[in-house]
């Protein structure tokens, strides 16, 4: 598996990569192999039906929308990097980081890029806005069948309406934050 | 007359030794080998190879860590180093403790829906793509130390000139001297099989053909397990399948069959092929009754069924094989059982067979390798080493149906083997996952909302549900 990739990383990209995601050298030699090994294609990058053919992936409700979080505006292959970059997102936050140098640039897996992440899944026509349409289309995802539109749609409207603090009927980033309290 | 004038002394003499050499090197092959084969007794030459090797190994991989070291980076050991911290627990539970870390209120008012609950489905998406149980069974198993095979090797880099110099040595050994041994072995078990069985085939039916039918099966097989080095350690040989009962494995390769039918006999089920092994299929028929199936009756359940159930009623007949994954794993884990051969009714002998990938990884990856790709990587390797233990045999109980007991039979298998007991279906190799499993996750977490939810309306008056 990991030597049918023929081009090794290399010490200077692994370098790069832990500059500028935080992971340890050993945990990205893991995540190239895992990266190779989804890359039936063998081309150095991954597409949309790569990351689907993960079962477990392709059971989680929010599956999709978690894969499209990979691909950067209107593309349809991610490299390497790109993946790291994303992964990076979900590295724990380390003790010894929360006292870095302030004028350095914000990490990748900072509990607000967190945030973003999350709020991302959501604003899916990144206006940085929730409308009640695109938590209404989470909320279907999450669910499948099994609750009527009417339920659905009173929960949106309950949620939006606890969440909205500036009236315009739907949930900024700002608020999104205050109301997850994370 | 001219031309002989000219022979050159020389030419004799390269024809006198290469005709001794062949001689001597054919006699040991029978000495050794070929004699041993027919009569079932081992010299030990094969464990003794083994031993060596194994030391041989552990000074190359403390050789790397070393080199490691020196160069200042840890080494990438695929089990060592986990990467996702988690323990497993149910949806509820996680959500609810996310809900809880969340806020500073009492969750007695149990909100129906948080905007943070997707902070589960994120997270559970994310640690699948980082590592996942399923795919990772589907390609050969990474190895923590390192067998002097540039295919399973992740850490080389030239670390020292020993060490080369070793996987060199290696590479003339193999490809020199190993291989072509076992090619020559291999196409002596084969052709003798074909042969004999059908010379069997013109003895009438009875006890003799019987006897000689299993004596040239278990001497061919056996010739092939030593055309593969394959050095097999025989477990609670007294659970062994008798006639009239199905003998189910884990599968891991087209070698499996071999490994078994070395020791044992059985009757083979299978699609009959073209080719080579069409031809060997129907020669093996005429000695004894296997059941193979033309590639139209495969899809029929029923008359696989009733074929299976004819077999096993007549006690005379051999025991079947059957590899209920239906495709081959990495012999890491055990994958789910289909039901077919569970609802005979017979009863069942599980067998468990773990390989030792150190010597030479027996997995076979069918959509990397063809069959004859495959064969000759598996003959270019060190060898192959693996352990196959005889369970006490299990019979269907009261009130359990086919797939629980299925399931049963492989929990055992898994236990014995070592390997993981997974749900999942092998056929994910190829194809992809039912949507029922993402519905039934869609049903859990919609459970959490609307069962709030009924508790709510408890309180409220009937009149505003008609609406």
């Amino acid at each position: 598996m990991g030597s049918r990739a023929s081009t090794l990383l290399r010490e200077e990209e692994i370098e790069e990569i832990k500059k500028e995601t935080g992971f340890s050298h050993s945990q990205i030699t893991r995540l190239y192999s895992r990266f190779t090994s989804l890359d039936k294609g063998e081309n150095g990058t991954l597409s949309r039906e790569d990351f689907q053919r993960i079962p477990e992936l392709a059971i989680n409700p929010l599956g999709d929308r978690i894969i499209n979080a990979f691909f950067p505006e209107g593309e349809d292959q991610v490299n390497f990097r790109g993946f790291m970059r994303t992964l990076a997102h979900f590295r724990p936050i380390e003790d010894n980081e929360k006292n870095k140098d302030p004028t350095a640039s914000e990490p990748l897996n900072s509990r607000s890029n967190k945030l973003l992440f999350a709020f991302r899944l959501y604003d899916l026509d990144r206006d940085d806005k929730i409308s009640r349409d695109e938590l209404l289309q989470v909320l279907r995802m999450m669910v499948g069948v099994n609750i009527s539109d009417e339920q659905l749609g009173s929960i949106a409207d309950r949620t939006i309406q606890e969440a909205d603090q500036n009236g315009d009927n739907s949930i900024s980033f700002n608020e999104f934050i205050k109301k997850v309290c994370l | 007359m001219g031309p002989f004038l000219d022979f050159n002394p020389f030419d004799n003499l390269l024809c006198i030794l290469l005709g001794i050499s062949f001689t001597v090197w054919f006699t040991l092959l029978l000495v050794f080998i070929i004699v041993p084969a027919i009569f079932g007794v081992s010299f030990g030459i094969r464990r003794l190879y083994m031993k060596t090797l194994l030391k041989i190994f552990e000074w190359a991989t403390h050789r790397i860590e070393r080199g490691a070291k020196d160069n200042n980076h840890l080494l990438y050991k695929p089990y060592s180093n986990a990467i996702i911290a988690k323990e497993p627990t149910s949806l509820e539970e996680e959500i609810n403790e996310i809900r809880r870390r969340g806020s500073n209120r009492d969750l007695d008012s149990a909100s129906e829906f948080e905007m943070s609950d997707i902070f589960y489905f994120c997270r559970r998406g994310v640690e699948s793509i980082m590592d996942d149980e399923v795919t990772k069974r589907f390609s050969a198993e990474e190895l923590e130390s390192w067998n002097l095979l540039t295919r399973s090797n992740y850490n080389f880099q030239h670390i020292s000139l020993r060490l080369t110099v070793l996987w060199g040595l290696g590479v003339v050994i193999r490809y020199g001297f190993l291989l072509p041994l076992r090619v020559t072995l291999a196409f002596t078990g084969v052709g003798l099989l074909v042969v004999l069985t059908s010379i069997i085939g013109f003895l009438p039916n009875g006890r003799m053909k019987n006897f000689f039918s299993e004596q040239v099966h278990l001497m061919c097989y056996r010739i092939c397990v030593r055309a593969l080095t394959a050095i097999i350690t025989y477990h609670d040989s007294e659970n062994k399948p008798k006639n009239g009962g199905i003998c189910v494995a884990n599968h891991t390769s087209p070698i499996d069959v071999i490994i078994l039918a070395s020791d044992g006999c059985y009757a083979m089920v299978g699609q009959i092929h073209g080719g080579l092994m069409g031809v060997i299929q129907k020669s093996m028929v005429k000695a004894c009754p296997h059941i193979w199936f033309e590639r139209s009756e495969v899809k029929d359940r029923h008359l696989v069924a009733k074929r299976l159930s004819d077999h096993v009623e007549d006690t005379t007949k051999l025991p079947i094989l059957i590899f209920p994954e239906g495709t081959c794993i990495n012999n890491t884990s055990v994958m789910m059982f289909k039901k077919g051969s569970f609802e005979i009714g017979s009863t069942v002998y599980p067998v468990a067979i773990k390989y030792d990938p150190r010597f030479g990884d027996a997995f076979w990856n069918s959509s990397q390798f063809g069959m004859v790709n495959y064969l000759l990587r598996m003959m270019s390797s060190w060898a192959i080493v693996c352990s196959v233990w005889y369970l006490p045999p299990m019979t269907r109980e009261e009130g359990e149906d086919a797939v629980q007991f299925a399931s049963r039979v492989k929990a055992a298998i898994a236990r014995q083997g070592g390997l993981v007991d997974l749900l999942w279906d092998g056929g994910l190799k190829r194809g992809k996952v039912k949507d029922t499993f993402k519905e039934e996750q869609q049903k859990l977490y919609s459970k959490m909302l609307v069962g709030t939810q009924e508790d709510r309306s408890l309180d409220t008056p009937p009149s505003s549900h008609l609406n």
